[in-house]
């Protein structure tokens, strides 16, 4: 993406990104099926192998790691999929990448009530 | 002649889904939330549309990115909801009507859209949504489901949408049936789900884009996609699925009902409906 916009903690999921992610993104895209996310569950390292993870990949998954996991080019809806696997909602996910707990991040959403309400 | 009775839209946080199966629509949280749609629900009683064109992205239920269309169209004689890996009930089928579908397809083709057509299409929680939140007795109109690239990019521009939206309409009022029909848009407002910048939102852009779907619908497409981004955050980009829905209005709107409300989840929730000047 064109350096006028970089835009801070912030990485559209463009063509680069999307092919350096490919085989995380379609492993979790396996996880709409139960049956897969069982099978996942029984062996994890087995299941990553088959689905092609390079080792950074299946190290952000070992660790849970979701800024690791973004780095090695998931995608957050699919990542979603693997985070519902933990038992994880997107508030967990967005205290994970900000570096709060969950109770900060959900005062700080709060918070956005008080900002302004014209531009 | 078919009538366009004017356009619907929402936010379609998975969670809705979840309190909606639990009966949490009058839990403290959810209250502001649902009760926006009491108003809405009451003018679809009235006029009681007999389709829907959804505008919509899917996350990863349909497509996946071996193959990512920009713009697809449905055309089946139903839709299902399937599992999407993290729990929310799977609704049953959605009727389609094949008619209207091959109607707007052919026009968007010859308008020189070139869209992806499918006979079988899943449908994941931004389509199902505005119907179970809009008709929760499940009296819902027939569907056409047009959905949207959110997901990868390069995602269309707003101005193509724009022209998207402009050129379903135009091949709804062309039908030559007397049914009537609604539009819905479906995701936003802003919200960001992943990076550092997670739990970004932007209140006063979120409630001139509202007041923009009113009285000055083109306003937001003098926007480049990465400019959303960065106004919306990454998933706030959805907006341009209300864009599409508005601009398949032909000309004004009267604003029945409108509701803004945050957070839900880690969303601007947002919902409008708008009658047809």
């Amino acid at each position: 993406m064109s350096a006028s916009h970089e835009i801070f903690g912030t990485t559209p999921f463009d063509g680069t990104v999307a092919m350096r992610g490919y085989a995380i993104n379609k492993m979790c895209f396996s996880f709409n099926s139960a049956q897969n996310r069982e099978k996942f569950r029984g062996d994890e390292e087995a299941y990553m192998r088959a689905y092609g993870l390079n080792e950074n990949q299946a190290e952000a998954i070992r660790k849970r790691d979701v800024l690791g996991l973004l780095d090695a080019g998931g995608n957050v809806y699919y990542l979603a999929k693997f985070a519902g696997i933990l038992g994880l909602d997107v508030q967990d996910l967005g205290a994970a990448q900000t570096g709060m707990t969950k109770d900060a991040f959900k005062a700080r959403l709060v918070a956005q009530n008080q900002q302004p309400s014209t531009m | 002649m078919a009538n366009i009775i004017g356009a619907l839209a929402t936010s379609h946080i998975p969670a809705i889904g979840g309190a909606i199966a639990k009966g949490l629509e009058q839990d403290s949280y959810w209250k502001p939330f649902f009760d926006g749609f009491g108003p809405a629900r009451q003018w679809l009683n009235r006029e009681k549309p007999d389709v829907a064109v959804v505008f919509y992205n899917d996350h990863g239920l349909n497509f996946f990115l071996d193959k990512m269309p920009t713009f697809a169209v449905g055309a089946a004689e139903e839709y299902r909801n399937e599992d999407e890996g993290w729990g929310i009930p799977t609704l049953p089928p959605f009727p389609g009507i094949p008619e209207l579908s091959w109607g707007i397809i052919n026009h968007l083709v010859e308008r020189e859209f070139d869209i992806v057509t499918c006979q079988e299409m899943l449908v994941d929680h931004a389509f199902t949504l505005p119907f179970k939140l809009f008709w929760p007795n499940g009296d819902a109109p027939l569907a056409v489901p047009v959905c949207i690239n959110t997901v990868q990019f390069p995602l269309p521009s707003a101005k193509r949408c724009v022209a998207l939206g402009r050129a379903v309409g135009e091949a709804v009022a062309a039908w030559d049936s007397d049914k009537t029909v609604v539009m819905i848009g479906s995701g936003g407002l802003s919200h960001q789900l992943d990076g550092q910048r997670a739990g970004f939102i932007n209140k006063p852009f979120d409630l001139k884009f509202m007041q923009s779907m009113v009285d000055d619908p083109e306003w937001a497409a003098q926007f480049s996609v990465l400019e959303l981004v960065e106004k919306t955050g990454t998933q706030g980009v959805e907006l341009l699925n209300w864009l599409a829905a508005r601009s398949a209005v032909p000309g004004g709107v009267r604003k029945v009902h409108s509701n803004y409300h945050i957070p839900i989840s880690n969303t601007a929730a947002g919902m409008m409906a708008l009658e047809a000047a």
